[in-house]
């Protein structure tokens, strides 16, 4: 490495050092966001408030609300209340479901008469109704089980879940996480770092020195790539070691194909760096071009198959959607190089290209 | 290089689009000279320069610097030269030492000598014990020094001074002026632009630029006589006027 | 009553004694020129009357009224151009104007006579549609200022209007304000080119916080009360080098067209010449000649650091 190669690169850790609020940010963001995501904003729930109308008053029927209340999933909220305040009790959000069980209950699980329980959902807000009505079926079936212990339905569907066998949504958001804070530090915060020089002056005054275009570039990265790397590290260790989540394949692996997911964010900021002149911009370039697809599009949260089609395939071009493919199959399945081939080629050809791009690109904004 | 010229420019043209921001410039840079360069903004001096630093191409026309053809070997024309514009370069979220280190370290100085010119501009500018505060707190003249010494951290023969003195005060001007006579003794060639009409008399030539086109070059004396004025300022608005009717 | 009085404004930032003390008054029909290089304080005591800011210490009266509980009256009343002027760089020259004349209240009918009456005297009706980033420095300067003159102030306060302009739209602009001050209005300027001192009616030299010597530019450079001499060679620098061998080094100031020296123990030319000739100090001519602006600012400030 030549001596101006290095005084960039430790002209820009001094920088960075200096900056201490963004540095404060940059090592407090992903341990906000674990918390956010491990506590705050859970796929599961718990507590739903419903009310219940038992009109049956059968033992039997008393032995399902207790059911209901045993489960941790359910709060009775109301006994009984009459049937004109339902559409009030679900509108005010005081419960957010309503079952009602018939007068003869007790005679269809002597299997004289099928009679349906009504349950009263509140689907407003659509993924909570489905979770309730699966509690729900959950808890009948328990029921059905103890009350009806002769009672075969001719099959019966017994999931196994497999890589993630408590549904832990843990496991699911450390890797995504992981994927957002990686771009944002690299695509985001070395974009703003070259627009911030060209908008202070002193890039004009580094571009008369004999320095050259590519060895500004990679001194002003390799910090970020640090950075980034480190940060990567905090949250695997905090997902590993606070929230359990596995790593059931190689680690260097996982380490090497993060120094790549960083290059290709890397490689989007220098592309975006070339793009503009002011930091403003850079930011909100940086935010459209890469963490909002992230975040939207990649599977982090939503899954890609239930996306419509032209969807699809713009996730296919995100490069969290493969970089996911690979952490989650790391650190899930444990599975290795060979199976990660796709992804990583085409992480691998994408960041090529993206810095190319740049290098091209930034040789002109120069003129 | 045995010629006496330290810049040459040949019918230097730059057009951005349909626009001509230089147009057929021709002149020339004794070595050891202090050439003041004037125009109104926008006339085509910071183009100029920039091609003459390497920093753009020209569209057409010759220009070499320090011997060195600003079309094929910009990367020499570099190494050769120091540049400082108004826009002082340094960083002011590095310490004073720092920023010496750091434009010593680009241009590839080794580590011995960075030290020994770091230690020798502190004593220069007086900053040996205001080394490790930061560049933002120095005043504004003391500034512009310490941007003008680390410009000149690897002896370039020709230094390019695009408004240097900007908002100082006349005290911390003077001081300015006597550097770059001192470096302009010693064989520099000082190629500067200034918007402070009185300064322009402190150079040996001076030339005024209008509209991409260079409309007088000569001694600041001789132009006052030309024009029968008493100050540049005169001189200048005269000049300019002259081409505008 | 006097538009603008300024007393004993002190300001600090974090331990920094922004200003020190700073009177003026600016009267009617008058142009007060505040002088002083960057960070004299010229932008804080300006941010200040335009009640921007808040002095430590000191009042202001505008058009009569102190200014700390008339923060409403000073912003309707006064027009103020700050340094770096943002002018919407992506709005025309009319747009801009309109604007400006909004923000105040302007009633449509008389924008548009006020505009017309604008775009005369700033010269840029041909450029009424053309974006604002499209405009020369000097062009800039001239819409920022007509931005706010919409609303017609008495009072304007303008902060570095000519910074980085070129020499001609400098006059220009300072035609401008000349025309501004006989039509009765009042204004304070700043500027750190020392040469436009005389254009001034009063004029301000601020140094470090604190206005070394205030009053008519004629009065100030008389007020040196010291002889000067322009000594002219070909070699400047040379030339003051000898010279400082000789004389004080504060008494020596190098200009462009040579050095002037300032008599302080009053030797008069003809000792001065012989103790030229007997050092061999070469030169072409040796006058007395009127102090400058620029002489007497030096001495001042020579004066505050070199206590007699």
């Amino acid at each position: 490495m030549n001596r101006t190669f290095k005084s960039i690169v430790r002209k820009e850790f001094l920088h960075i050092l200096r900056d201490y609020q963004t540095l404060i940010i940059i090592f407090i963001m992903p341990i906000i966001m674990l918390i956010m995501f491990g506590y705050a904003i859970t796929l599961e729930m718990r507590h739903i408030e419903v009310a219940v109308v038992d009109h049956a008053r059968t033992p039997q029927s008393r032995q399902l609300l207790s059911h209901l209340q045993s489960s941790d999933f359910f709060v009775i909220k109301a006994y009984d209340p009459p049937e004109s305040q339902f559409e009030s009790l679900l509108q005010k959000r005081q419960v957010r479901c309503i079952m009602v069980i018939p007068a003869d209950f007790s005679l269809s699980l002597t299997g004289e008469r099928f009679t349906p329980v009504q349950l009263l959902i509140d689907a407003s807000d659509p993924n909570a109704a489905n979770f309730i009505q699966n509690y729900f079926q959950k808890i009948s079936a328990l029921f059905n089980a103890e009350n009806n212990p002769q009672f075969k339905f001719p099959f019966e569907i017994v999931p196994r879940f497999l890589f993630n066998p408590n549904l832990k949504s843990e496991y699911f958001f450390v890797p995504g996480l992981i994927a957002i804070i990686v771009l944002l530090i690299s695509a985001l915060l070395t974009s703003i770092a070259i627009v911030r020089e060209k908008e202070r002056g002193t890039f004009e005054q580094i571009l008369v020195s004999p320095v050259h275009a590519y060895q500004i570039i990679l001194g002003k990265v390799i910090p970020y790539i640090i950075l980034g790397f480190v940060d990567s590290v905090i949250i695997l260790l905090i997902g590993h070691f606070w929230f359990q989540v596995p790593v059931h394949g190689s680690i260097l692996l996982l380490l090497a194909t993060l120094i790549l997911y960083l290059l290709t964010g890397l490689s989007f900021g220098l592309f975006v760096s070339t793009i503009t002149d002011s930091q403003r911009t850079a930011m909100l370039i940086a935010l459209l071009m890469t963490i909002l697809p992230t975040i939207l599009l990649s599977g982090f949260i939503f899954p890609v198959p239930s996306m419509p089609v032209i969807f699809q395939y713009i996730s296919q071009i995100i490069p969290a959607t493969h970089f996911l493919k690979i952490i989650r199959g790391i650190l899930l399945k444990g599975i290795g190089l060979w199976e990660l081939k796709a992804p990583i080629l085409y992480l691998t050809l994408l960041s090529a290209l993206m810095i190319g791009l740049s290098i091209k690109k930034f040789k002109v904004s120069l003129e | 290089m045995s010629e006496p010229w330290a810049v040459q420019v040949k019918d230097l043209t730059r057009k951005f689009g349909d626009f001509t921001a230089v147009d057929h410039v021709s002149f020339k840079v004794k070595k050891g000279e202090i050439f003041g360069f004037l125009g109104a903004n926008g006339a085509g001096k910071t183009t100029t320069i920039r091609m003459l630093c390497g920093l753009l191409l020209p569209t057409s026309g010759q220009a070499t610097v320090g011997g060195f053809d600003v079309y094929s070997q910009p990367d020499l024309i570099k190494q050769n030269i120091g540049y400082m514009s108004q826009r002082f370069s340094l960083y002011e979220d590095l310490t004073v030492r720092e920023n010496i280190e750091f434009y010593g370290g680009i241009y590839g100085l080794k580590r011995k000598q960075i030290r020994q010119k770091t230690d020798e501009l502190l004593d220069y500018l007086h900053l040996t014990d205001r080394a490790d505060t930061l560049t933002a707190q120095l005043p504004l003249g003391l500034k512009q020094r310490m941007a003008l010494s680390t410009a000149l951290l690897h002896d370039p023969e020709i230094i390019f001074l695009d408004e240097p003195t900007s908002g100082v005060d006349p005290e911390s001007r003077r001081q300015f002026w006597l550097l770059i006579y001192e470096l302009a003794a010693r064989g520099k060639t000082i190629f500067v632009t200034t918007h402070f009409m009185d300064e322009a008399e402190y150079c040996q030539r001076i030339s005024i630029m209008q509209n991409g086109k260079i409309i007088e070059l000569d001694e600041p004396q001789k132009l006052k006589t030309k024009y029968q004025a008493s100050t540049m300022q005169q001189v200048f608005l005269k000049a300019i006027g002259e081409i505008a009717q | 009553m006097v538009p603008l009085t300024v007393e004993n404004i002190k300001k600090s930032f974090d331990n920094v004694q922004a200003l020190r003390g700073v009177n003026l008054q600016v009267e009617k029909g008058q142009i007060y020129g505040l002088i002083g290089p960057d960070g004299a304080g010229k932008t804080t005591l300006m941010r200040i009357v335009v009640t921007l800011l808040n002095a430590d210490e000191g009042e202001i009266y505008f058009l009569g009224k102190p200014t700390k509980n008339n923060i409403g009256f000073v912003r309707a009343n006064v027009g103020y151009m700050p340094q770096r002027f943002s002018l919407y760089p992506d709005l025309t020259v009319e747009e801009n104007l309109r604007f400006f004349g909004d923000l105040f209240d302007v009633p449509q009918a008389v924008q548009t006579k006020r505009m017309e009456k604008l775009y005369q005297f700033s010269r840029l009706g041909p450029f009424k549609n053309r974006r604002a980033d499209a405009l020369s420095g000097g062009m800039k300067q001239k819409l920022a200022l007509s931005c706010m003159l919409m609303h017609e102030p008495g009072v304007m306060v303008l902060d570095e209007p000519t910074y980085g302009v070129d020499p001609v739209s400098r006059a220009e602009l300072w035609d401008i304000l000349k025309q501004l001050a006989s039509e009765g209005k009042s204004i304070l300027v700043s500027t750190a080119y020392m040469d436009e001192a005389e254009l001034c009616d009063q004029v301000g030299l601020i140094f470090k916080g604190k206005i070394l010597a205030s009053g008519k530019p004629t009065d100030l450079t008389q007020s040196l009360k010291r002889l000067i001499y322009l000594i002219t060679t070909n070699n400047a620098h040379q030339l003051y080098l000898q010279l400082q061998t000789v004389f004080p080094a504060q008494d020596c100031n190098l200009f462009g067209n040579g050095v002037h020296l300032i008599d302080r123990k009053q030797l008069g030319l003809e000792q001065i010449k012989k103790t030229l000739l007997d050092r061999q100090i070469e030169f072409h001519d040796i006058q007395p000649i009127q102090p400058d602006i620029e002489d007497t600012f030096l001495e001042l400030i020579h004066q505050r650091e070199v206590p007699a």
